[in-house]
């Protein structure tokens, strides 16, 4: 029996604002304990929000970027429920009017799990979206041993949810979806999206089914997953244990499951009769929200998105697919990219030496692009000093070692190390002609047939200048010399 | 009790984690159902032509701006806590 898996993520992502959602606490990750509270994050008696108008312009942007349609009027509702995160006993959410509805999340093939991109079921796939939310985060809960420390330094930041449609098919499309998402949100400058740091959580909705059935299995709902290869892992998991529950004849009934990622599996946490009846009403603190000023601020800070810059990237540097994808995964490296091909010649090569050499020289010295020891415009000038001639490929490679040891310009390295070609002709045919002179044999060898021997003498040229001959120039003199 | 007949005293009463007496349930039964008689009036009067609204006052886009503004200091934060601990509230252990 074949088995269906069905797929719908919940993603909450933290927003890139200074302050919090609802009061004037500054955003900041890793500051000390309870040292961004207010009375409105606290929760106390009295206190009244104000909404702070970047979270919903970067809304309206991510609802812009994403395809989404922008609800004309919004408004924000409670959602009741008692835990020591949330002290006033409700979440300001947004329930039956939220800022954004549709749009989609399109999965390019370089967003799938590297093992898996010779394989995608579905190219081209998007992944529809049912909409898009506004709310606040709750406390930090720390777990002792016999009690629970809260920190309300996150209560109160500015919280987006993300609800897909169930059309996601396996982990590795999930994985793909996170991926492609985050790489837009960072575009957008909407959040830094890093899961580690809690800025980017997902929920996962899942359900398998025989192939022979057309309604939903039942749908297992799993929680705490803080990376995007942790979501994968977790629903891999999933997808098995529900399919052997069901093989063995043991029918599934719709729960939450919470992701051990150190034991790599999931454990029960409730079931559907303790689901929760969060009773929202509207809040009556809050008064609702027309989105055209929104929209019209959005549109001003719309970012071309990845798939855009990557289409451009092949068009504009004559480059490959994969190579303009690669590029375009980050958007500092993409921009890093862009600014050198700009003055180059050549975009291509810039392609090539920042695909080839500089990323794995960031990648072993465990650094980002905008950590690079040298600005675009070195590379460029490296490159220059090797399509004039004036250095050699390999040369290039050392120069180029240098330069991201130090930061220093490709000119001064070549300066220091004394790499520079000899390209003067004049001095290259006085030095062909000392070698022709000592070598006789050789000499007589080329004239009789032997081209092997005009190796060893352009040897001989390179070795009399310390290395610095042209070797192509080299060549032509001595055999021009010789004829 | 016509009037509200799906009013269930004895679930609202642990949705806001009241422990009622059974008379008080019975009590609150009544009484609740009485409040929910008079908003019921409500259903007499034509809205066909309202538009839905949270607010009595046609007011839109009170925002401000994102702007950081001081803090409490994390004593004061902390003053009204029952229990504390290392600069955090504490409270009985929860694990959901």
């Amino acid at each position: 029996m074949r088995y269906l898996t069905t797929i719908g993520l919940e993603v909450h992502v933290q927003l890139k604002t200074r302050s919090k959602m609802f009061c004037g606490c500054a955003v900041e990750y890793g500051a000390a304990p309870n040292t961004r509270t207010c009375p409105v994050c606290l929760g106390l008696p009295g206190a009244l929000p104000t909404m702070n108008a970047e979270a919903l312009r970067l809304t309206t942007l991510t609802g812009l970027m994403l395809g989404c349609d922008i609800a004309p009027t919004c408004k924000f509702d409670r959602k009741n429920y008692f835990y020591p995160d949330m002290p006033k006993n409700y979440q300001i959410s947004q329930y039956d009017l939220p800022l954004c509805v549709n749009g989609a999340v399109p999965l390019h093939d370089l967003a799938y799990p590297k093992d898996a991109q010779k394989s995608i079921a579905h190219p081209g796939k998007q992944v529809g979206l049912v909409r898009i939310h506004l709310e606040e985060d709750v406390a930090k809960s720390f777990h002792f041993e016999n009690s629970t420390g809260i920190d309300f330094d996150r209560a109160g930041t500015p919280l987006m949810e993300i609800v897909t449609r169930p059309e996601i098919e396996s982990p590795e499309e999930a994985f793909a979806f996170l991926t492609a998402l985050r790489q837009i949100l960072v575009y957008g400058d909407v959040s830094d999206a890093d899961m580690e740091k809690g800025q980017l959580r997902c929920d996962c909705n899942i359900s398998v089914r025989p192939e022979t059935q057309t309604e939903f299995g039942a749908k297992i709902e799993i929680k705490n997953m803080n990376s995007v290869s942790g979501v994968r892992r977790a629903l891999a998991y999933e997808i098995e244990r529900q399919v052997g529950e069901l093989t063995a004849g043991r029918p599934l009934r719709q729960e939450t499951r919470r992701w051990d990622d150190a034991a790599d599996q999931t454990t029960l946490m409730r079931t559907k009769e303790s689901a929760h009846d969060y009773r929202y009403f509207p809040d009556p603190d809050l008064m609702p929200v027309h989105t055209a000023p929104l929209l019209d601020a959005a549109r001003t800070r719309l970012p071309e998105l990845p798939a855009a810059k990557r289409a451009r990237f092949v068009q504009d540097y004559a480059i490959s697919d994969y190579d303009a994808a690669v590029l375009a995964d980050d958007r500092a490296l993409a921009d890093y990219f862009e600014t050198a091909a700009k003055a180059a010649p050549k975009p291509k090569s810039v392609a090539n030496w920042v695909l080839n050499d500089l990323l794995s020289a960031l990648a072993s010295a465990g650094k980002s692009i905008g950590e690079c020891p040298f600005p675009a415009a070195s590379l460029v000038e490296m490159i220059g000093l090797i399509d004039s001639g004036k250095i050699s490929g390999k040369q290039g490679k050392e120069v180029f070692a240098e330069m991201f040891a130090t930061g220093k310009t490709a000119g001064a390295v070549v300066k220091e190390r004394g790499m520079e070609q000899l390209s003067d002709t004049s001095a290259l045919e006085a030095l062909c002609d000392q070698v022709i002179a000592a070598n006789p044999k050789p000499v007589a060898d080329y004239r009789g047939g032997n081209a092997a021997s005009l190796n060893f003498l352009k040897g001989q040229v390179m070795k009399l200048s310390k290395g610095q001959a042209n070797p192509a120039l080299t060549g032509e003199i001595l055999q021009r010399k010789l004829a | 009790m016509s009037a509200a007949p799906d009013l269930d005293v004895r679930y609202i009463a642990q949705l806001a984690r009241l422990d009622l007496s059974e008379a008080e349930i019975a009590t609150f039964q009544t009484q609740l159902g009485h409040v929910l008689e008079h908003v019921a009036a409500l259903r007499r009067v034509d809205v066909s032509a309202v538009e839905p609204t949270a607010h009595a006052s046609a007011v839109f886009n009170v925002f401000r701006d994102d702007e950081p503004r001081a803090s409490f200091p994390p004593e004061v934060a902390l003053s009204n806590a029952p229990r504390k601990a290392n600069e955090l509230f504490v409270v009985t252990k929860v694990v959901e």
